[in-house]
């Protein structure tokens, strides 16, 4: 029972971190251009997601 | 240079003399072509930066600067045909991140309150399970504030307005499952529905994204395609003066300037030049025709042979192509009355549940349950008839179907087409550019000497006029050497030969004694006749088979026409088409479809020119090449992008094939619904069938609705992506950053 108290605060807190990343990571731009992004490690030179 | 003029114009201003311009680039699809455009691009003076999006077929520069780079130059120069993107696109997709962090939101709701719920479930009681309750309590109600919005604001405009729709009672078993749960947590009650109240809204948002992310793809998709309508024109002013003006200011009495290879801006008279026009995008006619100075000419139509110069005579509002889009508008209230299969179901369905709820607390209240068990049990009815799978079954098949046509290159613009065109029992064809190419043929080119051939290439070679381009593709190559050339607009060219005049052209000019019936192209040495040549509208391929495989199924099919009606009669025999009209004009088109669809004809209208673009929004369903005018491809429901009409009967036995699939769906969703109704009514549901039950019946509807992409569909064989066009696989998420 006692372990409840940090055990449930904790699955919550992860969930949430997986939201926040997941929200994250749409704000920025990756997933504008999957079939670029795959392309894109055959270029070999600087190369950065959401330069524009 | 009229286009580095449509880069300004179409340049979004991003402060600091900085401006960024999307080009649209077809052309590109793989890592090295990612390299070279951005690299190419980057090495332009005045060029910021360049970024590829290959997904969407695009790249976006950045560039600084008095007068625009000429990007689209460069980028011919490395080998990528390119056009500026259309402006609609730019501003992002609003809608689609809305549903997709409305969906994030659900989810994570959504699995935490399971979480918890299988903790009750595998037997917490007493204050464990309070505060397991009242832990979902506190996750649910953002949840549902958050996510379920996108529902309420649904239902309450079909409320509003006095009918029902899918979300009605979605938001009523929602709203009363999460407030019947929070009583429950108040008095210490053993069960609550937290979780079958989130996951439903789970699943729903999954539905609803996934519908809207066909809808954006395939819109993408047809606006990459190459824009037809100039952005402005090159006005001379009084004192001489040049100036590119956006189209929005141009003024009648204003004299514009018209290269060859533009298209008119606004309705316009010639002043001065003499050309041909390409109207088959405008009236449907065929065959260029040649136009001098005094004659009147309608937007959209193409200057072929010699630059112009055109007096404005009306606004781009009020010009022909402002005048079909308001004869669109006008005709789109015959579609706006189409109401989609789940709203339908939706309208039979919810008076059923919400009687059988009311019933149901009726009943317990007469049998002396009292008040609080009679209300858990009608709400335990609804919270079990909740039309998740009804909500599935429909975006789901819709889903899986448009990506197969997707993949055999057909567009779909949303589900609700789909489910339009399934129904259509009568198809009419416009003529020039749908059933033909619109582009002439030479036909009798075995009977032509090939030295002769030869002759009226090197001619051809030298004129823009498309029956000269049918010539000069397939004359055979040739070592003559030809001097004073000439192009006489609207009559044919001339030059000189060793020695001898040739003349290729229309029969009246080029014969020195031509008579009364003299007619056709001919191709004359010292005015004397030497070859004649046969050329004609080439039908698109599949476009017999096509027809014939329409009319199998029992569809009747007209053709309706702007061409003259002799050419439209000529085409309808060799297809077999009894029932034909020419010399339409647009309204004409749309009082047509009118009349069919007065006589309880559910209409698909294929078509692709300006004057098409009515009718395809009159019809019950419509589908254009891709090739067609841009107004008709956007208000088109399908567009297909291979030149075989196989398309149409291909995607009507999609169509048809998703209807069955979305029917069979409803049954399987309905019939659950009947087993599990009365476990409800007698009050044995708890929220662990409730669970179980609404993900066991989501999932066969998924399944079954999977089925439509394995399976060959009709008699039509899928055919393979012509290799132009690689189609992109499904965009998860695509949000504006």
């Amino acid at each position: 029972m006692s372990s409840l108290v940090f055990l449930i605060p904790l699955a919550l807190m992860l969930g949430g971190g997986a939201l926040w990343a997941f929200m994250w990571s749409l704000r920025s731009g990756q997933y504008e251009d999957m079939d670029g992004a795959a392309e894109r490690i055959f270029l070999d030179d600087e190369d950065r997601p959401g330069a524009d | 240079m009229s286009s580095c003029d449509e880069i300004r114009l179409a340049s979004r201003d991003l402060g600091g003399g900085l401006y960024q311009a999307d080009l649209s680039v077809p052309g590109m699809r793989c890592a090295a072509c990612i390299g070279k455009i951005e690299k190419g691009l980057a090495q332009i003076p005045g060029v910021e930066t360049a970024r590829v999006n290959l997904t969407a077929k695009r790249v976006s520069v950045t560039w600084r600067g008095e007068v625009p780079p000429d990007l689209i130059g460069a980028l011919d120069h490395i080998g990528f045909q390119s056009h500026l993107a259309s402006g609609l696109q730019e501003a992002g997709d609003p809608e689609l991140g809305r549903l997709i962090r409305a969906l994030c939101v659900a989810g994570f709701g959504a699995m935490n309150i399971m979480m918890l719920s299988v903790g009750v479930w595998a037997g917490a009681d007493g204050e464990t399970r309070q505060i397991f309750h009242w832990i979902s309590a506190a996750i649910a109600l953002p949840c549902l504030i958050y996510a379920g919005q996108v529902f309420f604001r649904s239902a309450w405009t079909a409320l509003r307005r006095g009918h029902t729709n899918m979300d009605v009672p979605i938001s009523i078993g929602v709203c009363l499952a999460f407030g019947l749960s929070l009583y429950d947590t108040f008095h210490h009650g053993p069960h609550a529905y937290f979780e079958a109240s989130i996951s439903l809204l789970f699943f729903l948002l999954i539905g609803r994204t996934l519908d809207h992310v066909m809808r954006a793809r395939a819109r993408t998709a047809v606006a990459g395609l190459a824009r037809l309508a100039p952005r402005g024109v090159t006005v001379r002013h009084a004192d001489g003066r040049r100036e590119y003006l956006p189209l929005d200011r141009i003024e009648p009495g204003m004299q514009l300037l018209l290269a060859v290879g533009d298209r008119v801006p606004v309705d316009g008279q010639v002043v001065e030049g003499a050309s041909d026009l390409d109207c088959a995008l405008a009236t449907g006619e065929s065959l260029p025709r040649p136009v001098h100075v005094g004659q009147a000419v309608p937007a959209g139509v193409l200057n072929l042979t010699a630059p112009l110069v055109l007096v404005a005579t009306s606004r781009a509002e009020t010009s022909f192509l402002g005048e079909m889009v308001r004869l669109m508008q006008a005709a789109e209230s015959g579609r706006a009355a189409y109401r989609r299969l789940a709203d339908r179901a939706a309208s039979l369905y919810a008076p059923v549940v919400h009687a059988a709820a009311l019933m149901t607390f009726v009943g317990w209240m007469a049998l002396g349950a009292g008040w609080h068990a009679s209300i858990s049990t009608a709400i335990a009815v609804l919270i079990i008839t909740c039309p998740c799978a009804l909500g599935l079954a429909a975006p789901m098949v819709q889903v899986m179907a448009s990506g197969r046509l997707f993949a055999s290159g057909v567009m779909v613009k949303d589900g609700a087409a789909m489910e339009r065109l399934a129904g259509i029992d009568t198809v009419v064809f416009d003529k020039t550019g749908t059933l033909t190419l619109g582009r002439p043929r030479l036909t009798n080119l075995a009977d032509l000497p090939p030295e002769d051939m030869a002759a009226a290439g090197l001619l051809a070679a030298r004129s823009n006029h498309p029956i000269s381009r049918a010539i000069a593709a397939v004359a055979p190559a040739s070592s003559l050497a030809l001097t004073a050339v000439s192009e006489q607009p609207g009559l044919g060219v001339e030059a000189v030969i060793d020695g001898h005049r040739y003349r290729l052209g229309r029969a009246p000019w080029a014969l020195d004694r031509p008579t009364e019936r003299s007619t056709g192209t001919l191709l004359t040495r010292d005015g004397r006749l030497v070859a004649r040549l046969e050329l004609e509208d080439s039908l698109r391929p599949g476009a017999i088979e096509a027809v014939e495989a329409l009319k199998a199924q029992g569809l009747s099919v007209l053709i309706l026409s702007g061409d003259d009606e002799m050419v439209v009669g000529d085409l309808a025999a060799r297809l077999g088409v009894t029932d034909f009209a020419g010399g339409l004009l647009p309204a004409d088109k749309v009082a047509r479809l009118e009349a069919l669809a007065r006589e309880g004809k559910k209409v698909l209208m294929v078509g692709d020119g300006l004057n098409d673009a009515p009718a395809l929004a009159a019809a019950q369903a419509s589908m254009a090449p891709a090739e067609a005018a841009d107004i008709g491809r956007t208000v088109a429901d399908f567009v297909f992008l291979h030149p075989d009409l196989d398309a149409v009967p291909m995607t009507l036995a999609v169509a048809r094939r998703a209807e069955q699939l979305v029917k069979q769906n409803f049954a399987l969703s309905v019939g659950y619904n009947v087993v599990a109704l009365p476990l409800a009514v007698v009050g044995l549901v708890t929220p662990l069938i409730a669970a179980l039950a609404m993900s066991l019946s989501s999932i066969i509807v998924v399944a079954n609705a999977m089925r439509i992409g394995g399976r060959a569909v009709g008699p039509v064989p899928q055919q393979a992506p012509a290799p132009e066009v690689k189609t992109p696989p499904p965009t998860p998420a695509k949000v504006a950053a």
